[in-house]
């Protein structure tokens, strides 16, 4: 079980939060053309990577927060965490 | 009976408590401190099983957790477990024991004869043989099988007893009371650290108990007893025997199984059986010792042959004697500690040591007692059927390649050591990167990944002055770092008999002309010549091997068997035994009860119980509950003999005719507040809501991204900047974590808080062309007429002096208002609505009727918007705004989502108008095409239509739009029904919706 640092609450165990994929996806903005290919890759197209990986995560039990998580798709290992609010550098 | 194998004296078993036991039918007695094998042994029992494959005899091997063979059923208190280790399991008074695998009993078992084929079962038998004809799989083979096969049968009744979990955090979790646990223990635990330690035995001392050895002027024992008990004392350690840390998992988390009543005959009150713990650890140290390996050698799995040490901690620490003419058969100078062991209580063994000329102090010691020792000598073959009875014996060319003459001694038991193996699950499991070490032939923990240190044994240290000074440093250190303590622990002084180095022998070659059975895996029956087969015919990758011949696979995880089919596979191979690698070590190091895994989570308390404030007048009322979500709901309300059927159809009619009314407080509920608040709406819900004037409701649809419906539900607009928010009951959660994601993730710039507020709120529909007169009743002060209140309004009111939120919105179909109090109140308004609604003959619904209420008149729920259809497929698209865009428009024009014939939904009824057609059937234009009948569409929900008084089905059916009046065929392969029926409208009861209006 992963133990995960909520920047809201502290080190809380991996059963609080629940997985929200990507971090790195941006959505499209409001009534703007898109294409189906961009749409697509919005909607469905996933990288399955291997390694450091931005991840949304939401502190479902504790604070309500979705936070963002880097993370080794491999290892499990967490390098940092950060406030939804804040941008991945 | 008398115990012929307990020695007069010693042991650490308790001679004045004899415990009586039941052993394959016939009475037994030991005495307490024994496990089940230590016992048996005493009764000169010594066959105890058959294997998995050949059905051959089986004894004990070991004496602990690495025991292959001796796996029984346990029969404890009316209640049955398989799996069990007889070395494992503590003796209580009462136990009853039988063998597994074998059929019809232990002594004559038929499946022996497969012992006899075994020409025709080598490796991969099974995969080659099995796999033709197909068919004949689940016929013929796998029962057989299963039948010939298995290590004991799982209980069938539901579980009595509790198993617990626990959740712990400490900074030094310590794993094994062997010499380095408790020395680094007890380091750490001076420095204020708050300390774990697990032994997996019912005694602690792992390998102190057993040798000769002095600390601090105490035999090992003494100085484990006295560290122990000091440890017990200190309130920042938690010292637990017979506890097994069986996994280590990521993020420093490790699980641990405790078992607190296993050993006794019965589960004290108020106890659990077994305990689990997740433990989540600043660091941890594996002091988990190691596993004697064994030499492979002809008949080696004979009843008779075990490991040296086990032979070793039967006699010190059982009193027990595992044979009277024991050889001893050795490439280190275990095997010497073992036969002094013997020496000194009386019995003369025989050592045979495959070494040259070795010379240490314990080999001197053993020369000193005048112990029969040959070298460069080796066992060829055990011979005997069920029991060890004399060994073909052999003198070995200092190559190792050539075997002498064979001469045939007598014995009654072969102890082997083939040195010893570090158990390094643990650190394996943790991520650590393993390295070999040639001097001890085994594998060693590497480089930590995790916070994780290996200590003595188990990391390759075999002097107890290194592991003790090691153990000591390595708690100090660690345990300084957490708590800035540098309490130095004096070192104590140590003697011990010097020994020398092993000789990396490990498998005795086959003398001329004869074809013994050498066994690698014993619980698994894989022997040499299966290993070769499987190199033969192209298998190279180790984990191939493992999984093509099962090496390694057992219950036991190879524990005395994999180190042994490397070496096998790198000589053939030609490779070093690195070059090959061993496989991957999961958890459990060793077989944990399902029992323990689940925990208190059985039944009931799987997942919480929500119940409505109302939920007690239910409960009186007669009400049949039915599992909605986590949440309890009435599902009708018993009258007199009433079944389902006949309540609920009692119950829609009321509502279609006067009034009835339906506990609605499951239904999500989330406040929407702030400025923004109508925006957030607008880009969630697919119509219009910018304009939605105060006091009105509306309902909307909201689809997930990718243009699926996620979920629906009225929005009310309480005031300018707050709405309240309705879910479905499935999707509430769900719903608050999508809003919150947008406003968190998307859209932060929108000034909008969101929550839950279900459980504040208890809220009762009341439906039916009478629900205004009750009403008026309910809130004599308010103007809830037509005018006053139309359909989609909302105003609050004073119920009896409680401040209710009204609304009229309709599930139902009906003339319908929701009317919503804080839940304290829910009670009180519920039976304020009965008392006022009695004149108009109001009664109470469940959800059975709820259903029925909603399918005649085709509103959607949960059976349609079931995470596979878009708006249209439910005669939604309607909502859609062209104006506006919002989350999942774009997807909506995907080509399939545009496509002419898409689905949708539609009425269906039975052409005979009687037979009740199942959910979940299919549509078929043809109900005798041959198979797969192509399927039109499905059956999503049924109901007996009490406005047509006959069955009645919503479908979600292929060119739905154009398919109104056809005929087609429902078919349910599950129940064996084909229905003729009709495809009408799905809005089969006030299709104008004048109703909800008037």
């Amino acid at each position: 079980m992963l133990h995960i640092k909520c920047p809201h609450c502290g080190i809380r165990s991996q059963n609080e939060f629940s997985y929200g994929g990507d971090a790195t996806i941006k959505r499209p903005e409001l009534g703007k053309e898109i294409s189906d290919q961009d749409w697509d890759n919005f909607v469905y197209n996933r990288k399955s990577l291997r390694g450091k990986h931005w991840e949304l995560w939401q502190h479902l039990s504790g604070c309500r927060q979705w936070i963002k998580v880097q993370r080794d798709t491999a290892t499990h290992e967490i390098f940092k965490t950060l406030k939804a609010n804040e941008e991945i550098s | 009976m008398t115990q012929s194998f307990r020695l007069e004296s010693g042991g650490l078993i308790n001679r004045d408590k004899k415990i009586s036991f039941k052993f394959n039918g016939k009475n037994y007695f030991g005495y307490e401190g024994d496990t089940l094998a230590s016992a048996l042994i005493a009764n000169g029992v010594h066959l105890i099983g058959r294997s998995f494959k050949y059905h051959r005899p089986r004894g004990f091997f070991g004496a602990g957790v690495d025991e292959p063979y001796a796996i029984v059923q346990l029969y404890r208190n009316g209640e049955t477990e398989p799996n069990i280790k007889a070395t494992e399991q503590e003796l209580f008074e009462g136990l009853e024991a039988k063998s597994v695998n074998c059929w019809p009993s232990v002594n004559f078992d038929v499946g022996a004869i497969n012992n006899f084929l075994k020409i025709f079962l080598p490796a991969g038998f099974y995969y080659k043989t099995f796999m033709w004809p197909k068919s004949f799989w689940y016929k013929i083979y796998e029962p057989f099988i299963r039948k010939a096969a298995g290590l004991g049968t799982a209980s069938i009744k539901h579980d009595k007893e509790r198993y617990e979990h626990k959740y712990e955090y400490c900074d030094l979790l310590i794993t094994g009371s062997g010499p380095s646990g408790l020395a680094s223990a007890y380091s750490a635990a001076k420095n204020g650290a708050k300390v774990i330690l697990a032994e997996d035995k019912s005694r602690f001392g792992g390998t102190l108990l057993t040798s000769d050895v002095n600390i601090g002027n105490q035999s090992g024992k003494e100085w484990a007893d006295s560290i122990v008990s000091e440890l017990k004392e200190m309130s920042n350690v938690t010292i637990k025997n017979r506890s097994q840390v069986f996994g280590y998992y990521d993020h420093n988390m490790l699980v641990m199984s405790e078992r607190i009543s296993d050993h006794l005959p019965k589960t004290k009150k108020y106890h659990p059986k077994q305990r689990l713990w997740y433990i989540r650890a600043k660091e941890v140290l594996i002091s988990s010792g190691s596993i004697e390996r064994p030499i492979v050698f002809g008949n080696n799995d004979t009843p008779g042959v075990m490991l040296s040490s086990a032979a070793k901690e039967y006699m010190k620490v059982y009193g027990v004697l595992v044979g009277k003419k024991p050889l001893v058969f050795t490439n280190n100078d275990s095997g010497y500690e073992t036969a002094i062991e013997f020496k000194k209580n009386g019995v003369d063994p025989i050592i045979l040591d495959t070494r040259k000329e070795p010379q240490s102090e314990i080999i001197e010691e053993a020369k000193n007692m005048n112990i029969n020792i040959r070298n460069s000598y080796v066992v060829v073959a055990a011979q005997g059927y069920k029991k060890v009875k004399s060994a073909d014996i052999a003198k070995i060319s200092d190559d190792k390649e050539e075997i002498g003459s064979v001469e045939n001694i007598k014995c009654d038991c072969i102890c082997v050591s083939g040195f010893w193996t570090p158990t390094i699950h643990l650190a394996s499991q943790s991520g650590n990167k393993t390295k070999f070490n040639e001097e001890i032939d085994a594998f060693v923990p590497g480089v930590s990944k995790q916070n994780e240190k290996t200590l003595g044994a188990a990391n390759g240290i075999y002097t107890l002055e290194e592991t003790l000074k090691d153990s000591f440093e390595k708690g100090n250190q660690i345990s300084k770092e957490i708590t800035n303590n540098d309490n130095k622990v004096s070192f104590p002084n140590v003697v011990e008999k010097k020994s020398t180095i092993h000789d990396k022998f490990w498998c005795v070659p086959l003398p001329k002309g004869k074809n013994y059975k050498r066994f690698l895996d014993f619980q698994n029956d894989v022997a040499v010549s299966d290993i070769e087969i499987a190199l033969k015919e192209g298998y190279r990758s180790i984990e191939h091997v493992k999984r093509y011949t099962t090496l390694g696979m057992a219950t036991d995880q190879g524990k005395t068997s994999n180190l042994n089919g490397l070496q096998l596979v790198s000589k053939i191979e030609n490779k070093v035994v690195p070059a090959v690698g061993h496989t991957t070590f999961r958890p459990p190091y060793s077989p944990v009860s399902i029992g323990a895994i689940v925990g208190r989570e059985v039944g009931k308390h799987s997942k919480p119980t929500r119940k409505s404030p109302m939920h007690s007048w239910h409960e009186k009322n007669n009400a049949v509950f039915v599992d909605a979500g986590v949440w309890l709901r009435p599902r009708y309300y018993k009258r007199g003999d009433e079944n389902l059927f006949e309540a609920s159809k009692r119950e829609a009619k009321n509502v279609r005719t006067n009034v009835g009314v339906c506990d609605v407080t499951t239904l999500g509920k989330i406040d929407i507040k702030g400025p923004d608040a109508a925006e957030l709406l607008n880009r969630v819900y697919t119509n219009a809501w910018l304009k939605l004037p105060v006091g009105k409701a509306r309902y909307g649809v909201m689809l997930r991204e990718d243009g699926i419906v996620m979920d629906d539900g009225t929005t009310t607009r309480i005031s300018e900047n707050h709405y309240h928010m309705t879910t479905t009951t499935a999707q509430a959660a769900n719903v608050l974590s999508h809003l919150e994601y947008y406003l968190q993730l998307v859209w932060p710039e929108l000034n909008v808080n969101v929550v839950s507020t279900t459980e504040q709120w208890a809220g009762a529909a009341i439906a039916g062309p009478k629900s205004r007169e009750v009403l008026k009743k309910l809130f004599p002060n308010s103007d809830v007429t037509n005018e006053g209140l139309p359909f989609m309004g909302y105003m609050e009111g004073d119920l009896f002096g409680v401040k209710a939120k009204i609304f009229r919105i309709s599930f139902s179909g009906e003339l319908a208002y929701e009317v919503n109090v804080e839940s304290d109140y829910g009670y009180f308004m519920w039976e304020k609505i009965i008392e006022v609604g009695e004149e108009f003959g109001i009664q109470p619904y469940g959800t059975e009727a709820l259903s029925t209420l909603r399918i005649e008149m085709g509103h959607v729920a949960g059976s349609e918007l079931d995470g596979r259809t878009i708006p249209y497929d439910n005669s939604l698209e309607g909502l859609l705004s062209k104006k506006k865009d919002f989350i999942g428009k774009r997807s909506l024009s995907r080509k399939a989502f545009a496509a002419e014939d898409r689905q949708k939904i539609v009425g269906v009824v039975p052409l005979d108008k009687k037979t009740s057609i199942p959910e979940g059937s299919h549509l078929v234009k043809d109900s005798n095409a041959p198979l797969p009948n192509p399927k039109l569409g499905y059956i999503s929900a049924s109901c007996w239509s009490v406005e047509h008084d006959n069955p009645f089905s919503l479908a979600i059916l292929k060119d739905g739009k154009n398919m109104i009046g056809e005929k087609l065929f429902v078919m349910s392969p599950l129940k064996n029904k084909v229905i003729p029926v009709e495809i009408v409208s799905s809005h089969y009861v006030d299709p104008k919706g004048e109703r909800v209006r008037s």
